[in-house]
C-alpha cells in the first residue's frame, strides 16, 4: 500500500511534536477539502498558537490572523466573498480566552464560516500554561500545583457555551486518539463544511487533541488520558444540529 | 459631468469619499463623536448591497476590515480615541502583512475617556506608529468637510497603490460640523477597485498564496523589514502634501494641521489685515510629514509659530525639520478645548513688539 498525500496537503516536514494531535487534524481537513472538491475557493485562516505555520502545511490559501482574531477575519472573508469556503482553525488559548468575544459573537450572528478548535488543554506553544480548557488538577506550568477551582476557575466548555446561542447552526466535540475517533472527526469536519456550502450558517467542530509534551506523556500515555480523563469534563459526540 | 454641491457633516463626508471610492465593507463600533458614520453606513451600504457590520469591539471591527483587505477588496473603520487605541493591534498587523484599507479618527479629548470634544492629541499614535513593532502608515489631516470627502476618496488609491493603512485623522469638530461641498457624480463599485496578483479569494488557476507577517527564519523578519523601509522612502519621495498660505513674504510663519491649520488661516487674514507679515503651512500628510518646506522656510522667517490643540505633539517634528534655524515657539490647549482666531494673534502680534 503506497501511502498518499491529499492534494491540499503540502508535501512538507511538520514542526509538530512527536504524537501531536495537529498534524492528524490537518491531514483530515485536507482529504475533507479534496472529497468536498473546493480547494480552489477554500481560504484558511491560521492562528496564533501551534498551528500558526499551518500556511506552509496546506496547499490553499490562507492568511494569518492577530490571536483570537480569526472568526473575525473570517467575518471579513465570508461576507465579501460569500461564494468562498472560510473556514478558521483555532487553539484553545486563542478561541477560548484571548478570542472569547469574537467566537461568541461571529457564532451569534450566525456566520456562514466553519470553526475548527483544537481543544488540548494547555498552551502547547508557550510551553504548556493553564488554557481555559485546562481540567480540574491538571498540572501546567502555570498550575504547577493542579488547576484549583478557587483560584484557576473551571474548564470551559466550548461547544455547550455556544450551543445556547440561536445562530449556532452544527457543534460537534470529537476526538483524534483512536482510528475510531480519527474517523468521526473526519465525518464531522466534512459535515460542518457542508452546512457552510449549504448556507445553513456557523458550524464549529472542537477536537480533542493529544499534547504529550503540554500533558508531560509519552505519546501513547496521551492517548489513553484522552479517553479516561478528558472525555470525562468534555464528552464527545454531537451537541447541537440544527441541520 | 459636473461634480455635484451638497451640504453635508464631516461624519457623513467621510461615507460618501468612501462610497464613491468603492468602498465594499465598513466595520465599526458606537463612539462618540463619530456616531454618525455608523449609523449613516448602516443604511446606505446595504442599500448599495455592500457590506456593514457592527461589531462587537474594535478589535473585531479592525480584524473584519482585515478579512476584507486579504480579499483585495476596499475597506473601512472608523472611530473616535479610545476606539483607535483599541485598534492599534489590528493596525499593526495590517501594516507587517501590506494590507491596504482606511481607518478614521474622530478624535476626542484623551487621556482615558477624556472628554467627547474634538482634539488633537493622538498625532504621535497616528504617525509615530500606535502598535508595536518598526512601522509606519500614511496619515492624512483633512480641515474642511470637503477634505473629508477628498482625502477619504484618495486615501484607499494611496492605500491601493502602496499596499499600506490610511488614516484620516480628523476631530470631533470636523466630524461635527457642516458645510457645501462638491462630490464626484461617479461612484465606484466595488468590483471595479479590486487588487490583484497577491489576494486571496482561493486558488483557482494559481498556485496557493498565504498573508502573513510571521518570519521566523533567519535574516527573514529584517529582511522583510527592510523591504516595508524602502516602500516608505518611495511614500516619502512621492506622497508629501501640505498648503501654503501666504508665505511668500511671511516674517512669520505658523504650522499647524486639521481644525487648528484652518482656524490659523482666519488668524493670518486678521493679521494681514493688520500689516503683519504672516503665514501658514497647513502639513495635509503627517506622515509622510513636509520636513523640507518646514526646513527650507525656516532659513528665510524670524519665527515659526507651532499651533495644536494639543500640550505639542507635531512641534516636535517641525523642530526635527528647523533645525535651529530660526526662533520656535507652541500655542497649544488641550483636552477638547477650541483655539481662537483671537488668542492665536496675541501670540503673534507680541512677536512684532
Amino acid at each position: 500500500m503506497k501511502f498518499l498525500y491529499p492534494e491540499s496537503l503540502k508535501q512538507t516536514r511538520h514542526l509538530y511534536c512527536a504524537g501531536c494531535g495537529h498534524g492528524i487534524i490537518h491531514r483530515i481537513i485536507a482529504e475533507v477539502v479534496d472529497e468536498l472538491n473546493i480547494r480552489e475557493k477554500t481560504i484558511g485562516i491560521a492562528p496564533v498558537g501551534c498551528a500558526v505555520f499551518a500556511y506552509d502545511y496546506w496547499n490553499f490559501d490562507v492568511t494569518e490572523a492577530p490571536h483570537g482574531r480569526p472568526p473575525a477575519v473570517a467575518t471579513g472573508i465570508k461576507r465579501v466573498l460569500p461564494d468562498r469556503i472560510v473556514f478558521t482553525y483555532q487553539g484553545d488559548g486563542d478561541l477560548s480566552a484571548i478570542g472569547t468575544a469574537e467566537i461568541i459573537h461571529s457564532a451569534n450572528r450566525s456566520e456562514n464560516i466553519t470553526v475548527i478548535f483544537v481543544n488540548n488543554a494547555n498552551y502547547g506553544m508557550t510551553g504548556g500554561q493553564m488554557a481555559p480548557t485546562t481540567l480540574l488538577k491538571q498540572k501546567t506550568l502555570t498550575t504547577p500545583f493542579g488547576r484549583d477551582i478557587k483560584y484557576d476557575g473551571y474548564p470551559i466548555k466550548v461547544c455547550e457555551l455556544l450551543s445556547v446561542l440561536d445562530g449556532t447552526v452544527y457543534l460537534e466535540r470529537t476526538a483524534v486518539n483512536s482510528p475510531k475517533n480519527v474517523m468521526r472527526t473526519k465525518s464531522a469536519i466534512k459535515k460542518a463544511f457542508l452546512c457552510q456550502i449549504e448556507n445553513k450558517g456557523f458550524s464549529l467542530v472542537e477536537i480533542l487533541s493529544q499534547c504529550p509534551p503540554g500533558w508531560n506523556m509519552t505519546p501513547v500515555e496521551s492517548l489513553k488520558w484522552v479517553d479516561e480523563v478528558m472525555i470525562n469534563t468534555f464528552p464527545l459526540g454531537v451537541i447541537k444540529e440544527k441541520i | 459631468m459636473k461634480p455635484k454641491k451638497v451640504l453635508m457633516q464631516g461624519n457623513i463626508a467621510v461615507c460618501e469619499g468612501a462610497v464613491a471610492a468603492g468602498c465594499a465593507a465598513y466595520y465599526g463600533y458606537p463612539i462618540t463623536p463619530q456616531n454618525e458614520t455608523s449609523a449613516y453606513m448602516s443604511r446606505r451600504m446595504r442599500e448599495l448591497n455592500r457590506v456593514f457590520i457592527q461589531a462587537e469591539s474594535e478589535l473585531s471591527a479592525i480584524n473584519m476590515v482585515f478579512g476584507t483587505a486579504v480579499t483585495g477588496r476596499r475597506a473601512m473603520t472608523s472611530s473616535s480615541s479610545p476606539g483607535i487605541s483599541l485598534k492599534q493591534e489590528g493596525i499593526s498587523y495590517l501594516a507587517g502583512c501590506q494590507l491596504p484599507c482606511v481607518i478614521v479618527n474622530i478624535e476626542r479629548g484623551g487621556p482615558g475617556l477624556g472628554n467627547i470634544s474634538g482634539s488633537q492629541s493622538d498625532y504621535f499614535q497616528a504617525t509615530k506608529g500606535g502598535g508595536h513593532g518598526d512601522y509606519k502608515i500614511i496619515v492624512l489631516a483633512p480641515s474642511t468637510v470637503q477634505e473629508m470627502y477628498d482625502l477619504t476618496y484618495s486615501g484607499f488609491d494611496l492605500a491601493d497603490k502602496y499596499r499600506i493603512p490610511v488614516m484620516i485623522l480628523a476631530d470631533g469638530y470636523l466630524g461635527q460640523m457642516m458645510e457645501p461641498i462638491k462630490i464626484k457624480s461617479k461612484i465606484f463599485n466595488p468590483e471595479d477597485k479590486i487588487n490583484k496578483g497577491w489576494i486571496l479569494d482561493g486558488c483557482k488557476d494559481r498556485a496557493p498564496r498565504a498573508i502573513k507577517s510571521l518570519y521566523m527564519g533567519e535574516g527573514e523578519l529584517e529582511k522583510h523589514n527592510w523591504y516595508l523601509k524602502h516602500k516608505y522612502d518611495r511614500i516619502i519621495k512621492n506622497e508629501i502634501r501640505y498648503e501654503l498660505y501666504k508665505t511668500d513674504d511671511a516674517e512669520i510663519i505658523i504650522v499647524a494641521f486639521g481644525i487648528a491649520g484652518r482656524i490659523c488661516k482666519g488668524t493670518v487674514n486678521m493679521a494681514r489685515n493688520k500689516n503683519l507679515k504672516v503665514g501658514l503651512v497647513r502639513p495635509i500628510t503627517l506622515w509622510p510629514f513636509p520636513y523640507k518646506i518646514i526646513s527650507s522656510i525656516a532659513k528665510k522667517v524670524k519665527r515659526i509659530i507651532v499651533v495644536e490643540m494639543n500640550l505639542g505633539q507635531m512641534l516636535e517634528d517641525v523642530k526635527i525639520a528647523v533645525e535651529g534655524k530660526c526662533k520656535i515657539e507652541f500655542y497649544g490647549r488641550p483636552g477638547g478645548v477650541i483655539i481662537t482666531q483671537e488668542e492665536i494673534l496675541e501670540k503673534v502680534r507680541k512677536g512684532f513688539k
